[in-house]
């Protein structure tokens, strides 16, 4: 018999039953909750009488669509200004009180994206289960857990039960080996696998990332790449857990002390997959190959490396291909063949689950250190993830940093990422974004994002139009 | 949950690939703590022509007349005829409510993302899968035939034409079965409270740093 994939592993240690219809039960280990996706599963508990299966696998926070801004922040819930978010904060704090769910409310030392929050704090571990109501809930998956986004009945399955009503993926593993250029880093890898595989190539997927590149990477890289897994189409991304992974869990503020820690530790090494595991499909790329990637359409498979141009349509094979193209660039307000690099920037966002976290923080940094912002770039935002990543980069002096160089350090939260707050590009506006997609409308009605990584979008800022990084670190280093 | 057995209704066209939730429903909309309501906000940068915003009386916006949905021949429509990839990007299940809420109860792609899917299925609202080819040839059908309507029959798998062409598609048993039942899962699941107690109990001993931690 084949070994096992880390998935399957995965799988089979939550496997509570197995029905006759070919349905599973999973169980859960974590279920994180946040402000958007989460009212409607509390209602619908009370409305049938239910209660939560156990508290003790919840943790709840929000995110999503709370202010950034300091003074709004200060003088909390009640001053969010726009209503409806004030309700749906405030329905949150409550339904935690009510059910008793752990929460980290907005300005408490705890608070994050649910997806910064939960590793560091050490809520999530190797070897979990791992569920929230977002798609980017595979982030988790970088510390060798099954983590993927559910929808609002299955936060409220979830919470009454425990489990998950789940069905078997396919096994897909993306391997890939060798050092990753100078300027290079995890978010253009993931963008560059996307770009390869296409936005729907892990659909129905678990994919596991492996190869020397992740074995190298470190565990905040590894979180960026499985982040968006998504956007290739599949819910899960993991990763084998080493030594990195457990160092990175040691002494976080969830995590085993004493003996259990030794217990956990010898479990979590055999968290990776069996050398003769079989994979459904596999994909290969040599890093080498990987350059700074920047998206230039509304999709996140359109993307390129920084050198490169926006395709011609006349190049596109199917009359869809055309069209979508056509559409993309109508959106973008691109030129077909026009080159990257000669893209304005109107505003900058450096934050999200993607790269929000402090090693995300210190190279945007190590751009904007000594520079400034170009006069030409209205806007650049600087949003730590988590309350965490905050305290820890103002110990470290980025915030004045960014300062200096004329750009905002906000407070935690989502942010510009997906313009519920008030975080938005207008219409018509480039954006350089660390976030995870670039559909239209995403950033702010009519909006124009453009992925990158953290220093390439601090790059971006400080130019006033895309450029390659590795042309400014070049300078540093004369 | 509402129980689907056979629908027969008025095809309407979503002509594009790739078409996100935030496309089905924007994230203005999300704010809302409840599960209806949607509908009037369905494809809203799509539909109107000016900006939307929660609580809008939606009947007084200047409708956006090139997008096909506000066409006089496809009002009323409950079948959603759409290309591959629909409902990628967030999880949000806002997107089945707003389609639900708006008056479909079947849409049918060459493919679908993966938690939409889900999202769908638990809200009594059926996703057919079809090839690219059979899309292709309905959507031929739609533009080409006034007043197109289809028949979905989940208990045989099959669309179904006017003319009589037939179309199986393929959906897993135990979807399947909770959908033409309209089963509550959680009071399914419920009835394993023991199996999954007996479960909790041998993982918490073999891995007990799991339990207990988060208080
Ligand atoms: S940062 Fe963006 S992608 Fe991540 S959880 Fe928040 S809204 Fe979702």
């Amino acid at each position: 018999m084949a070994g096992k994939t880390l998935y399957d592993k995965l799988w089979d240690s939550h496997l509570v039953l197995e029905r006759d219809d070919g349905s599973a039960l999973l169980y859960v280990d974590r279920h994180i909750l946040h402000e958007v996706t989460s009212p409607q599963a509390f209602e619908g508990l009370r409305m049938a009488g239910r209660k939560p299966w156990r508290l003790d696998m919840n943790i709840a926070t929000p995110d999503h669509n709370i202010s950034t801004n300091r003074h709004e922040r200060e003088s909390g819930v009640s001053g969010i200004s726009d209503p409806t978010s004030r309700i749906q904060v405030k329905t949150l704090d409550d339904n935690c009180e009510f059910f008793g769910i752990k929460e980290f409310k907005m300005n408490e030392i705890g608070q994050g994206i649910v997806h910064v929050m939960g590793p560091e704090l050490g809520v999530t571990m190797p070897g979990m289960t791992v569920v929230c109501g977002d798609s980017h809930t595979a982030t988790h998956g970088a510390l060798g857990c099954l983590a993927h986004g559910i929808g609002t009945s299955e936060v409220e399955h979830v919470l009454a039960t425990q489990c998950l009503v789940a069905k078997k993926m396919k096994n897909l593993r993306v391997t890939i080996d060798g050092e990753l250029g100078f300027g290079v880093t995890p978010k253009d890898v993931v963008l560059a696998i996307i770009g390869k595989i296409g936005t729907a190539g892990g659909s129905g997927c678990a994919i596991e990332f492996a190869g020397s590149t992740f074995a190298t990477m470190s565990i905040e890289g590894r979180m960026t790449v499985c982040n968006m897994a998504i956007e290739a189409g599949a819910r899960v991304g993991l990763m084998a857990v080493d030594e990195k992974t457990i160092d990175y869990v040691e002494g976080r503020k969830f995590a085993p002390k004493t003996e259990v820690w030794d217990q956990a530790k010898t479990y979590w090494k055999t968290l990776v997959s069996d050398s003769d595991a079989r994979f459904d499909f596999e994909v290969e790329i040599n890093a080498e190959e990987i350059a700074p990637q920047v998206s230039w359409g509304t999709s996140p498979e359109m993307v390129s490396a920084v050198s490169g141009n926006v395709p011609l349509i006349s190049n596109q094979t199917t009359s869809e291909q055309k069209e979508s193209l056509r559409r993309a660039l109508e959106y973008m307000g691109l030129e077909e063949g026009q080159v990257i690099s000669s893209i304005s920037i109107d505003r900058v966002f450096i934050g999200s689950c993607t790269n929000s976290r402090i090693e995300d923080m210190r190279a945007a940094a190590l751009i904007a250190k000594g520079r400034k912002k170009a006069d030409t770039v209205k806007q650049v935002l600087v949003v730590p993830g988590s309350q965490m990543v905050k305290i820890q980069a103002e110990a470290e002096g980025l915030h004045e940093i960014f300062l200096d160089a004329g750009m905002e350090w906000r407070e935690p939260g989502c942010s510009m990422c997906l313009a519920m707050n008030a975080d938005k590009l207008g219409a018509g506006e480039h954006c350089a974004s660390t976030s995870n997609r670039n559909f239209e409308g995403r950033q702010g009605i009519g909006g124009r994002t453009h992925l990158m990584s953290p220093m390439m979008a601090a790059a971006a800022a400080v130019s006033g139009h895309i450029i390659d990084v590795r042309e400014m670190l070049a300078e540093e280093i004369q | 949950m509402r129980a689907f057995l056979r629908h027969t209704g008025l095809v309407g066209p979503m002509d594009r690939a790739n078409v996100d939730t935030d496309m089905i429903i924007p994230k203005q909309f999300l704010k809302s703590i409840k599960r209806s309501g949607f509908g009037v906000n369905l494809f809203d940068e799509l539909r109107y022509l000016d900006e939307g915003e929660p609580g809008q009386d939606c009947s007084t916006r200047p409708q956006n007349m090139n997008f096909a949905l506000n066409e006089p021949r496809y009002a009323g429509a409950s079948i959603l005829l759409t290309r591959k990839n629909f409902g990628c990007g967030s999880s949000r299940e806002h997107a089945p409510w707003a389609l639900d809420d708006y008056g479909f109860r079947v849409i049918i792609a060459p493919s679908f993302a993966d938690i939409f899917y889900n999202n769908c299925l638990k809200n009594g609202l059926l996703p057919v899968i079809l090839s690219e080819k059979e899309v292709e040839f309905l959507f031929k059908e739609l533009y080409r035939i006034n007043g197109f309507c289809l028949s979905v029959d989940l208990t045989k798998s099959e669309v179904i034409m006017d003319s009589g062409g037939i179309f199986k598609f393929h959906i897993d048993e135990f979807s399947r079965d909770y959908l033409i039942k309209g089963l509550d899962e959680i009071g399914v699941t419920l009835q394993s409270s023991e199996t999954i107690k007996r479960y909790e109990i041998k993982r918490a001993s073999q891995h007990p740093w799991i339990f207990g931690a988060i208080e």
